[in-house]
């Protein structure tokens, strides 16, 4: 059964490598240090976490997408046997809202619930159940009022402020060359993408345990980003930083769900009201109305280009529906904006971004950023031109295709390798599927399980998507990433707060101390913020950015181990280096151990690494906004039957600029699993949003994909290493799920000849079309 | 409006990887999952929907995978329980769950457990699965990291080992 593996090109050059390279170092398919213990149920997740004289918390949340709170009584609460702690917005001590850019969501709603699913209330108890009838026993006046749910009024302003800042989060506008150029071929479309959910498997958890003095705590928190929790939490609870430790627990994915703080303030101040540790942990259901999601979006665009197909002008209107607060929708909107045009040329843009304010649920981070609806848009763009120009999906988009140093319609050049050409050709070369045969099982058919498409109705069809990738934060924000490294006796331990969400960052920093440093034994410190922030994992930043981090600190502590080495033999410490697992003289005959070198020092070195400075954008948009830049294409093979509008996706071929495989297995792994993430955007999920209300607030009717979704994965990784990047690498976690989006929606065009306007691809899209 | 206190008095007696645990002062609505992770130290087992469809929480109830979230506790009493914990002896690892390591199978981990549980059971009952049974047994196991590609892997190393040494 070879269905699913890696195809043998790209298996044959990690395995070369690896032969090549001693175990555990940069490059090879080094193992997870956490790997045992998550393979025998031993792993501690945040809601795993247990401690004496504990309590469970449990949140009251809004029934309503929009409403006026009259009153809340918790009187009937407090009668119920162990119940220990209420608390509601007038028991917040410190500052009463919270978010990441903007501080505009109470921490339990104050005057109005702005989403369905709003905290209202908290209660501690001592037992799940206890909590869930405690909940049920608050009662709360609402007035309730009529939703804004359509993200056009919120732009228009035709309804009064649901809140405070207003109903448009953010606009920005892109003005690039000269917005009257024009060419022969204009194609216009409008595309639309629905909400999809993070739908990480460990549900939100967290562990506050109460310092004795009543003054502060600790907080054991599944989250992506512990120093920014730390601020919003200490600010909320009124108390100083240092009193309000974080410590990460075991994070059961977090694809930007987790950027935002969810139970974290919650958790804390009942363990502060109760003097009690306090464990909560959402369920399914809440844990859709507790995080935030894609952004929901609406994209026109219009492309005007020459005869031979080359766009001179790109014109773009983008609304990403914000819902109820701000979260980072100010920064995806950006991402959006500046991702318009896609990995082609272009010299000619206006394009308006906007971000609303509306009573649907709250929308922020999820992989990708922003640049997954532009893509979607993009795409269905340049297969139109395609068709105009009469080339194929292939030569239009080689023929458009952005080098290193083209600039973006910010202005921006490129200057990351952007090796777009070699991804299409790459992509399109990898082998295609079998034609589905002619007995084929029916589980392999449109429908699977369903049983219910005939052979004899199959049609197959192939799409293309190429996508750009910021990598990093943009807009001038000051990232940086701090890594302590110590080398005593031969061993070296390592210190750092970042979120390990599953993505394999522990991992990476022992292979790049073991290939630095020359030593096989790298212990991992404990994760919090005893030490200086790392920066959010997500953004597909922390190869670079952690990763830079420890580098630079293995990097210092070896030239403080090649200064006692050559004190102590009389010789340049110029002239020493690392080979294998010894200390060498390159010119000489000197060959240590590095554990025997190491003996009886103490080396400790904790460096700060930042990446280049960037650029806010001006009020046409312009500006060197961006850190760096990856690069990708997918081809998507499907198999659809028109009349009952079902889809399988039957291959996936990709080829990735990854700048550097540094351990090829976890690669291919990131690209097998964002892969399935656009799948499950182009063809199944969606949070269903009517009125305000999500209608599919469980597992049972948000579809997900399952191992019989999975399409084949063939794949090939472009490793040109980009000399901005510390280790070469660039980040590989957002782009696998990009562009596979598009893909899939134009070989359903494809396979059918209908018009595909919408993710996800509902079967009414097809067979009514 | 209940003033009672929740446990009950009760006292039931669960048998887990070979060992008989009693059970008291529990909530007689708790389900086997949570009596597991919150009352008998076994955490292995992962809670991901409540309502059987992640298959996260997957133990082995008198040979037969089930989601442990649908299981009562309390009436579990007569079954031989085997959860993720009890498949190998302390610190040594089932050949399932090295492949899964090898084949990089494992992310963020959360399925893990449960999807070793499924993949036993299926190996058990069917030891060489054509592809598309390997889908259809463990397409009740979401994984939302990995895609599947590795964990198929994984199997199919398991499956190619095991038949080597049976024809050893």
């Amino acid at each position: 059964m070879t269905e699913a593996s890696a195809p043998p090109a790209a298996t044959a050059t990690a395995t070369e490598t690896v032969t090549a390279l001693r175990p555990g170092v940069l490059g090879t398919n080094a193992a997870r240090p956490d790997g045992v213990p998550k393979v025998q149920g031993r792993f501690a997740f945040a809601n795993d976490l247990w401690a004496e004289n504990m309590l469970w918390g449990a949140t009251l949340r809004s029934p309503h997408p929009y409403a006026r709170i009259r009153s809340v009584d918790v009187t009937g609460a407090w009668k119920i046997a162990g119940v220990e702690a209420i608390v509601t917005a007038e028991d917040v001590p410190g500052q009463p809202t919270y978010g990441l850019i903007r501080q505009d969501q109470h921490v339990f709603a104050s005057g109005y619930v702005r989403f369905r699913g709003e905290p209202v209330a908290a209660v501690a108890a001592d037992h799940p159940e206890t909590c869930r009838r405690a909940l049920e026993a608050i009662v709360v006046d609402y007035e309730v009022l009529t939703p804004l749910t359509d993200p056009e009024e919120a732009i228009a302003g035709t309804r009064e402020p649901i809140h405070p800042d207003g109903n448009l989060i953010r606009h920005q506008r892109i003005l690039c060359g000269d917005p009257e150029a024009t060419g022969p071929i204009v194609v216009e479309g409008t595309y639309e993408m629905g909400m999809q959910d993070q739908a990480f498997l460990g549900p939100e958890a967290a562990l506050a345990v109460p310092d004795d003095d009543g003054a502060g705590l600790e907080l054991y928190i599944a989250t992506q980003w512990l120093h920014e929790d730390r601020k919003q939490v200490a600010a909320c609870l009124g108390l100083p930083e240092e009193r309000v430790r974080l410590v990460l627990g075991g994070v059961g994915g977090a694809f930007g769900a987790r950027e935002d703080i969810s139970l974290q303030v919650h958790c804390s101040l009942l363990a502060l009201r109760t003097g009690r540790p306090i464990k909560m942990q959402y369920g399914r259901e809440e844990s859709f109305y507790g995080h935030v999601h894609r952004h929901p979006a609406k994209i026109w665009m219009r492309h005007s280009a020459s005869a031979a197909g080359e766009i001179i002008k790109i014109e773009a209107r983008m609304v990403f529906d914000g819902g109820a607060y701000a979260s980072t929708s100010p920064a995806v909107l950006i991402n959006g904006v500046t991702h318009a045009q896609g990995p082609y040329r272009c010299a000619n843009a206006i394009v308006d971004g906007y971000a609303t304010r509306t009573n649907n649920p709250p929308c922020g981070a999820m992989r990708g950023f922003g640049v997954v609806q532009a893509c979607f848009a993009h795409e269905g763009q340049m297969d139109k031109l395609a068709a105009a120009a009469g080339l194929t999906p292939v030569e239009v988009r080689l023929r458009n295709a952005m080098r290193t140093g083209d600039p973006l319609i910010t202005g921006q050049p490129v200057d990351s390798v952007a090796p777009v050409e070699r991804c299409i050709r790459e992509t399109d070369a990898l082998p295609m599927p079998p034609d589905l045969a002619s007995d084929a099982d029916v589980l392999s058919l449109p429908g699977g399980t369903g049983r219910t498409a005939d052979r004899g109705h199959v049609v197959r069809g192939v799409g293309y998507g190429v996508a750009i990738k910021n990598l990093m934060y943009s807009e001038a924000f000051d990232d940086y990433s701090t890594a302590r490294c110590q080398l005593n006796d031969g061993v070296v331990t390592l210190k750092f707060a970042t979120a390990e969400v599953g993505q394999g960052f522990l991992m990476l920093a022992q292979q790049i101390a073991r290939t630095i440093l020359g030593v096989d034994d790298v212990m991992l410190d404990t994760i919090d913020t005893q030490i200086g922030s790392s920066g959010s994992t997500s953004a597909s930043r922390q190869t670079w950015m952690s990763g830079g981090a420890v580098d630079a600190a293995c990097r210092k502590v070896r030239e403080l181990l090649f200064e006692a080495v050559a004190d102590r033999y009389g010789l340049p410490a110029l002239q020493l280096a690392i080979e294998g697992t010894d200390v060498v003289d390159t010119i000489g005959t000197l060959r240590v151990p590095v554990g025997e070198a190491s003996m009886g020092l103490r080396l400790d070195e904790t460096v700060e690494y930042r990446h280049r400075p960037t650029e806010d954008l001006d009020e046409n948009g312009q500006g060197n906004c961006h850190v760096a830049f990856a690069f990708v294409a997918h081809r998507a093979v499907v198999d659809v039957d028109p009349e009952l509008g079902l889809v399988k996706v039957v291959q996936i071929a990709t080829a990735q600029d990854v700048g550097r495989a540094l351990n090829p297995l976890s690669v291919a792994g990131q690209i097998e699993g964002g892969i399935a993430q656009g799948l499950g955007l182009a063809v199944m999920e969606e949070i269903v949003v009517t009125d305000g209300m999500v209608r599919n607030a469980s597992f049972t009717d948000y579809l997900l994909p399952t191992t019989l979704d999975a399409p084949t994965v063939v794949f090939s990784l472009i490793e040109e290493p980009d000399p901005q990047a510390p280790l070469g690498a660039k980040g590989v976690g957002e782009p696998p799920c990009i562009s596979v989006t598009p893909a899939i929606a134009a070989a359903i065009r494809d396979a059918t000849g209908r018009d595909i306007r919408r993710v996800p691809v509902r079967p009414q899209d097809i067979c009514l079309a | 409006m209940t003033q009672e206190p929740i446990g009950s008095p009760e006292i039931y007696r669960l048998q887990v990887n070979g060992e008989s645990h009693d059970v008291q002062d529990a909530w007689l609505g708790e389900s086997l999952l949570y009596v597991l992770r919150e009352r008998l130290g076994l955490p292995g087992s992962k809670g991901a929907c409540e309502q059987g469809e992640c298959g996260s929480c997957t133990v082995l109830l008198d040979g037969a995978a089930v989601c442990a979230c649908l299981v009562m506790a309390a009436s579990a009493t007569d079954a031989d329980i085997v959860t993720v914990e009890g498949l190998a002896p302390d610190a040594a690892l089932t050949d399932v769950q090295a492949a899964f390591l090898d084949e990089g199978a494992v992310q963020c981990g959360f399925c893990t457990p449960g999807l070793i549980v499924a993949v036993h059971h299926l190996l058990e009952h069917n030891p060489e699965p054509s592809t598309l049974e390997t889908r259809e047994a463990l397409s009740g196991n979401i994984c939302r990291c990995t895609g599947y590609g590795r964990i198929f892997a994984a199997v199919d190393a398991v499956v190619a080992s095991r038949a080597d040494q049976a024809a050893r």
